[in-house]
């Protein structure tokens, strides 16, 4: 259950191993975002018929450093209106969860460092799943005072926005989460992904729990991590660049490592939940679950980017009515149905009776309210009319 | 249309999207990969500015400064000198002295080359220059002008391929040969040293001219043709060659001209 490493307590070998894990994990996902942007270009550019990047360095794969130290060697600028020490903090509450989050993502397997056994997990608590939720609903706080410390009317108005959208996928985000706790019966990670083992594919939990739960939740975290198509918070058609619009240098640095951070972390979460982490058949008789384990999570970010070339962005309304209408409703009956089939195969005839019935009741709601909305919109046009004549 | 209704619709619409990003990586690139490829120029490109000479090395230049009086940006600095009798430098009776083209302020209009009554000064096909001082600014007439076999000098901050320099020569006319009849068919390229001139382009109102687009323009729109194919998108293909007297079969359609 637990780690290895505590089975004879906390001594100094211990806490060094520890602190090496964690200095190991931080290095991986800062250099996973330098891949991962050089990553996204190419691949974006392959998907839009063009090469991408391909000067700096061997094939263009020193772009990213590029970039970096350009950001590096910026004129670090703080605005006149600033709030200067919570404009200050804003980056650090971005991009310290997103580092963090990947703390609870079991890479698969154990590792022997001088006669101390360890997971390939960093942090393996009882509660592991409600801290990748944490973790989310805390970088809110970044973006939200990132735009209001800024004290200009642009990040303002995109923080609002941006925070909007973010607390509205998060409802979303823990109802489907909590499907995959009710199937795996744990909130630790390495129970989650070891309840998967045991058949290739089929154990896996987007299998278990029928597509739907997971195909409302990686819809969710995309709105979460604000990628395309809900990448209403970047916003710079009308509201000129969003939330860091007052940022450059290190300070817009952080932001920007933050948010691809954030997505390598997710893509790690999802392979967790919902991909078997790990799991995979043996190689010649070897289990290789970090190899498994990666080569999901390149799928999985790729298939970002490939969404990214293919789908247009949502406008605001349409990424409110998706969450609150659609998404919210359908999350908590997939919920409930799930935990139906949990308990017995009746219960779960009867949660989807249920499901479906208070669809339709949800459905004539919304219907009424459209009717009800546009009748006011005519007769306000009809005032209107009547008062231009 | 009801929920299901929509569902049904909106699915397959949104995975075919997903198939056309898809198959988009296992397509030729549309990209030019710049510095090592170049694409064909406009004929009518106008780049740095050279100064010509005739066949037997005479400058063509008479320091007459009608390119200086005509130039909008005042870039250009001329003053003209009497020719030494004993070895004179332009044949006429003045020569240009003094020939500075600030390309700080030089917007590139070709007016200078309309104006000047010798066909002294055009416009190569040369733009790959990135000075970093105003000292290199500023073209002197030593820079300015061309060598033995016409061909413009690469100073230290320009970067060209064999073959850049050619086409040195320019197009006299900022107005299209349309509007006069008689200057249809007649090649309004001043000459250049060890090319000769080039041949005339068509007028506009010519009746085998029409749609009788220049190389460059046929290149590129071929290029993009081809990739919006190879891509699925079956777009208008360009005519290489002369369109059909009286065809009514657009260009546009699917198996267009050859």
């Amino acid at each position: 259950m637990g780690d290895p490493l505590f089975a004879n307590g906390l001594n100094l070998a211990v806490w060094l191993i520890l602190i090496l894990k964690a200095v190991v994990v931080f290095v991986l996902v800062l250099v996973s975002v330098v891949f991962m942007v050089m990553y996204e270009r190419k691949a974006v550019a392959q998907l839009g018929v063009r090469y991408g990047p391909n000067r700096a360095g061997p094939n263009g794969w020193f772009q990213s450093v590029a970039d970096g130290t350009k950001l590096l060697f910026k004129e670090a600028f703080t605005p006149r209106g600033a709030d200067k020490v919570v404009y200050k903090i804003a980056p650090y509450l971005m991009l310290v969860p997103a580092l963090l989050a990947f703390s609870i993502v079991p890479i698969g397997g154990t590792v022997t460092i001088a006669h101390h056994t360890t997971d390939l997990q960093l942090a393996n608590p009882p509660w592991g799943i409600l801290f990748l939720l944490m973790c989310s609903g805390v970088s809110v706080y970044g973006v939200m005072l990132a735009g209001w410390a800024s004290g200009s009317k642009y990040p303002l108005l995109g923080s609002v926005r941006a925070s909007a959208q973010l607390v509205s996928y998060e409802a979303v985000l823990g109802l489907t989460t909590v499907t995959v706790v009710v199937v795996s019966g744990s909130l630790r990670t390495s129970v989650i992904v070891a309840a998967q083992h045991g058949g290739f594919l089929y154990h896996w939990n987007v299998i278990r729990t029928a597509l739907i739960p997971f195909a409302v939740f990686s819809i969710a975290m995309t709105a979460e991590m604000a990628r395309p198509p809900f990448d209403l918070v970047e916003a710079e058609e009308e509201l000129s660049g969003g939330y860091n619009l007052e940022y450059s240098s290190t300070d817009f640095m952080w932001f920007y490592l933050a948010e691809y951070a954030a997505l390598v972390t997710n893509s790690a979460i999802i392979v967790t939940l919902w991909f078997g982490g790990p799991d995979g058949p043996r190689i010649a008789g070897h289990s290789i679950g970090p190899v498994w384990w990666l080569i999901k999570l390149l799928i999985i970010l790729y298939i970002y980017v490939w969404i990214r070339a293919t789908l247009p962005r949502l406008r605001y309304d349409q990424l409110m009515d998706l969450g609150w209408k659609r998404l919210i409703p359908l999350s908590l009956a997939l919920l409930m149905i799930i935990a139906g089939f949990q308990v017995d195969r009746e219960w779960g005839i009867v949660a989807i009776g249920a499901s479906l019935l208070l669809g339709a009741v949800l459905w004539r709601a919304i219907d009424v309210g459209r009717q009800a909305t546009s009748v006011e919109a005519a007769r306000h046009e009809r005032v209107a009319e009547e008062a231009g004549q | 249309m009801t929920w299901s209704d929509e569902l049904a619709s909106f699915l397959p619409r949104f995975f075919r999207g997903f198939v056309i990003t898809g198959r988009l990586p296992f397509k030729p690139k549309v990209t030019t990969l710049y510095p090592e490829v170049k694409r064909p120029k406009p004929e009518r490109f106008h780049g740095r500015h050279v100064l010509n000479r005739y066949e037997d090395g005479m400058e063509k230049c008479i320091g007459c400064e009608l390119c200086a009086g005509v130039c909008p940006a005042r870039c250009i600095y001329v003053r003209g000198a009497d020719n030494p009798p004993d070895a004179p430098v332009s044949p006429g009776e003045r020569y240009g002295f003094v020939y500075e083209i600030n390309f700080l302020r030089c917007i590139h209009c070709d007016m200078c080359v309309e104006a000047c009554p010798t066909e002294a000064i055009t416009e190569s096909k040369l733009f790959e220059w990135s000075f970093v001082n105003r000292e290199d600014a500023i073209y002197t007439k030593a820079e300015l002008l061309v060598d033995d076999e016409g061909r413009p000098q690469e100073l230290p901050w320009e970067d060209w391929k064999p073959g850049d320099e050619r086409n040195t020569s320019a197009w006299l006319r900022a107005t299209s040969p349309s509007g006069s009849a008689a200057s249809e068919g007649q090649p309004l390229w001043s000459g250049e040293l060890g090319h000769g001139v080039r041949p005339a382009q068509q007028g506009q109102s010519a009746s085998d001219a029409a749609d009788f687009p220049a190389e460059f323009d046929l290149s590129l729109r071929e290029m993009v043709s081809g990739a919006l194919r190879g891509i699925g998108v079956d777009g208008s293909r360009p005519s290489r060659g002369r369109p059909p007297a009286s065809g009514t079969e657009g260009h546009n359609g699917p198996e267009g001209q050859p």
